[in-house]
């Protein structure tokens, strides 16, 4: 009796390991086939050694599919792949992080696959991004949205203030209250940034609109967004420009509630880092007047072409702004933005091009552009 | 032929066993295939020495939030807020270890005995409220979390650095970290912390175990008011084991604030150290013993689980679920208990 139930547990535990590696090997045959020739950890070292050249990223905690700079960041990869037909596991590639610890681990990973150049997504990765450029410095590096001084790491930064001052623009040309608010995350020189170009392109069209700052204090706060959103629009305000993150989404949740009570109110959204017409979408409506447009894609592509072409720019920091058109203005909401903006707009970013206007980068920079009106 | 030991031995092997089959399952139904998946899991955990270096200091913290939970289970709390006393524990630990100019013999011990205090401080308050009021641990030690993290980011930002998003790096003095170890594993941040953690683990076993005080938190775990009629202070039994349970989780904390990281940054969300060490404490069984194999499992399946896209193009998520499904079988234990007894008996 005993022999037989273990008999039947052993051939069952037989057959499940036979239909496994049946079904295992015929998978892999097809594997092997396609030719995405991953085979196991360490089968990327032989392939990326043997190719000219080869780029990966760490995404930060967001993930690959982040719908924000993860996501585009790895668009400008796959670009990038597109045009030296390259594909995911050869050539190019990414790593997610799951926590802060994994940063490491994952660069560690990718140097040890023999990648030639590999980005940093996002300045929460510039400490591991410092630790392992040093014991790798054979690699190159990238670090987006921060500055890492290191002889084998290429900084990137965008010049927001530049799109902030343009979809300040939009926003003075917009208001009809001649009050436009402005809410930040984090107070911090980088949503600085956003604040100073965004109060010198409104003041620039109308001196005497008022712009009211605050900050959340937070990116993953909409409920702070939401009231501090509902108290600006209550005042009089009738444009927000939101450089919050996910706080934003309350920014975004409070115009639509009030749009959609008062179809007829005058109440507008400026988004950021991606264009963000979706989130504003109630209806046949749309509350995103525009959006101020980061495209870490193209300046992934950039660098990695650089790289690529023997140009790294090492020890570096590399600002992109309206000149690379990585800093832009989204015009997806085509009722809104009139022609008269629009021209507007691009008028402005001619100025600025061209240098006739030198957009502030910080409070007080703000403060003095301001009083040279 | 199975005794009652064996079987609370076999129930977390084979919960593991038919968590990666079900694992498997999904990668099947998903068209990934499963052997490659679980090959480059091992390969990114035990690929070379600096992958199985990474896994041990993955492993070290989880020890200890792992003994945290199974210490306060053992005399019949619930200590949900292990996440908030790892926090504490990391933010005191750099914050002694940038503070203090010392040599290393006193000031890396310092900083580790900070750790342990901040993380007994944070378990003392919930079990001070538990023994006196009767208010539940499990609500005051969620709200505690959320006290911790905001309360340390805010001093990261405003005190101990000046508007930065993380504190300076603690100096050599008061880290954990080693060259040697670093180069043995080719640069792994693998640390002395794994020592700290395995004899943790041996302290809790005495104390549980072999001493009278063990014997009463035991006893209180099993009855409260037997102990309290046998003539043990059931509260002051209640307090202790959250301030020990507090104690293992700071450590935890330190393992991460001066081992693995060296300084803490501003944190956008809960570590999940703590939440983690929840599953360790219920697969290890609530045993000191158990609780090393269970972290070491959860260690290299984490590391582990990073080089299944690279690998074999596997979400990394495909671990989480596995993970889920073995906490779900070893919570379901009645079915393989039932399953193995049914087996026993018709050996007879």
């Amino acid at each position: 009796m005993k022999n037989r139930r273990f008999l039947l547990v052993f051939s069952l535990l037989l057959a499940i390991g036979m239909i496994l590696g049946a079904c295992g090997s015929s998978e892999g045959g097809s594997n092997e086939s396609e030719g995405s020739g991953s085979d196991g950890g360490n089968g990327n070292s032989e392939e990326a050694s043997e190719g000219d050249f080869s780029v990966a990223m760490v995404t930060d905690v967001g993930g690959i599919d982040d719908k924000s700079f993860n996501q585009s960041a790895w668009e400008g990869l796959q670009a990038f792949g597109e045009e030296n037909g390259m594909e995911k596991g050869q050539g190019i590639d990414y790593a997610q992080s799951a926590s802060d610890a994994d940063y490491n681990t994952n660069l560690n990973r990718l140097v040890r696959s023999d990648y030639n150049l590999i980005f940093g997504i996002g300045f929460l990765l510039a400490p591991a991004i410092e630790e392992v450029a040093d014991q790798n410095p054979e690699t190159n590096f990238s670090i987006v949205d921060s500055v890492v001084e290191k002889d084998n790491v290429a900084s990137i930064v965008f010049k927001e203030h530049q799109g902030s001052f343009l979809v300040g623009v939009a926003a003075a040309m917009k208001t009809e209250s001649d009050q436009v608010g402005f809410i930040g995350g984090v107070d911090s020189d980088l949503i600085n940034k956003f604040e100073a170009g965004f109060r010198a392109g409104v003041k620039s069209v109308n001196p005497d609109i008022e712009v009211k700052v605050q900050y959340a204090g937070a990116f993953d706060a909409p409920d702070d967004g939401k009231a501090i959103a509902s108290n600006m629009y209550s005042q009089g305000v009738d444009v927000i420009y939101h450089a919050s993150g996910g706080t934003g989404n309350g920014v975004f949740a409070q115009a639509k509630d009030l749009k959609q009570n008062d179809p007829d109110r005058n109440v507008w959204v400026i988004g950021v880092d991606r264009d963000q017409h979706e989130e504003g979408q109630i209806g046949d409506m749309n509350v995103t007047l525009t959006s101020m447009v980061k495209r870490v894609d193209i300046a992934v592509q950039d660098i990695s072409t650089k790289a690529m072409n023997g140009e790294f720019p090492g020890g570096e920091v590399v600002e992109y702004g309206l000149e690379d058109d990585a800093i832009s203005v989204a015009t997806s909401n085509e009722e809104a933005m009139t022609d008269e903006i629009k021209t507007a707009v691009e008028d402005w970013k001619q100025k600025i091009v061209d240098g006739d206007v030198e957009v502030p980068s910080t409070q007080d920079e703000a403060k003095s552009f301001e009083d040279s009106l | 032929m199975f005794s009652n030991r064996l079987v609370n031995i076999l129930i977390p092997i084979v919960s593991v066993f038919l968590g990666l089959l079900v694992g498997a399952f999904i990668m099947l139904g998903f068209g990934y295939n499963p052997l490659l998946g679980y090959l480059s899991l091992w390969n990114g955990a035990f690929g070379d020495s600096y992958f199985f270096g990474e896994t041990l200091r993955q492993v070290t913290p989880y020890i200890l939030s792992g003994l945290a939970v199974a210490f306060a289970f053992r005399t019949g709390l619930f200590n949900i807020g292990v996440e908030g006393q790892v926090i504490v524990g990391w933010l005191a630990s750099v914050w002694v270890g940038l503070a203090i100019d010392a040599p290393m013999i006193i000031h890396l011990p310092l900083a580790v005995l900070a750790a342990a205090l901040a993380g007994a401080a944070w378990g003392f308050l919930p079990g001070l409220l538990k023994a006196k009021l009767g208010v539940h641990e499990v609500i005051v030690t969620i709200m505690m979390n959320y006290i911790a993290l905001y309360t340390s980011n805010a001093l990261v930002r405003n005190v101990i650095s000046d508007g930065k998003d993380r504190t300076e790096r603690v100096p050599e003095t008061a880290s954990l970290t080693s060259e040697w170890l670093a180069s043995l594993t080719q640069y792994s941040r693998l640390h002395f912390g794994l020592l700290i953690a395995l004899f943790a683990a041996a302290v809790m076993w005495f104390l549980l175990n072999k001493t009278a005080r063990g014997y009463e938190l035991r006893a209180v775990g099993f009855n409260q008011d037997a102990s309290r009629y046998a003539g043990m202070n059931v509260g002051r039994n209640i307090i202790l084991s959250m301030v020990i349970s507090g104690a293992f989780a700071g450590l935890a904390g330190a393992m991460e604030g001066i081992g693995t990281f060296g300084y803490q940054s501003v944190k956008g969300g809960f570590t999940n150290i703590g939440f983690d060490g929840i599953a360790v404490a219920l697969l290890g069984g609530n045993a000191a013993i158990g609780v090393v194999l269970a972290a070491f499992l959860f260690g290299t399946l984490k590391i582990g689980a990073l080089n299944m896209p690279t690998g074999a193009g596997v979400p990394t998520e495909l671990v989480d679920i596995v993970i889920a499904m073995i906490i779900f079988f070893v919570a379901s234990s009645y079915m393989i208990r039932w399953f193995l007894l049914k087996i026993k008996k018709e050996g007879k």
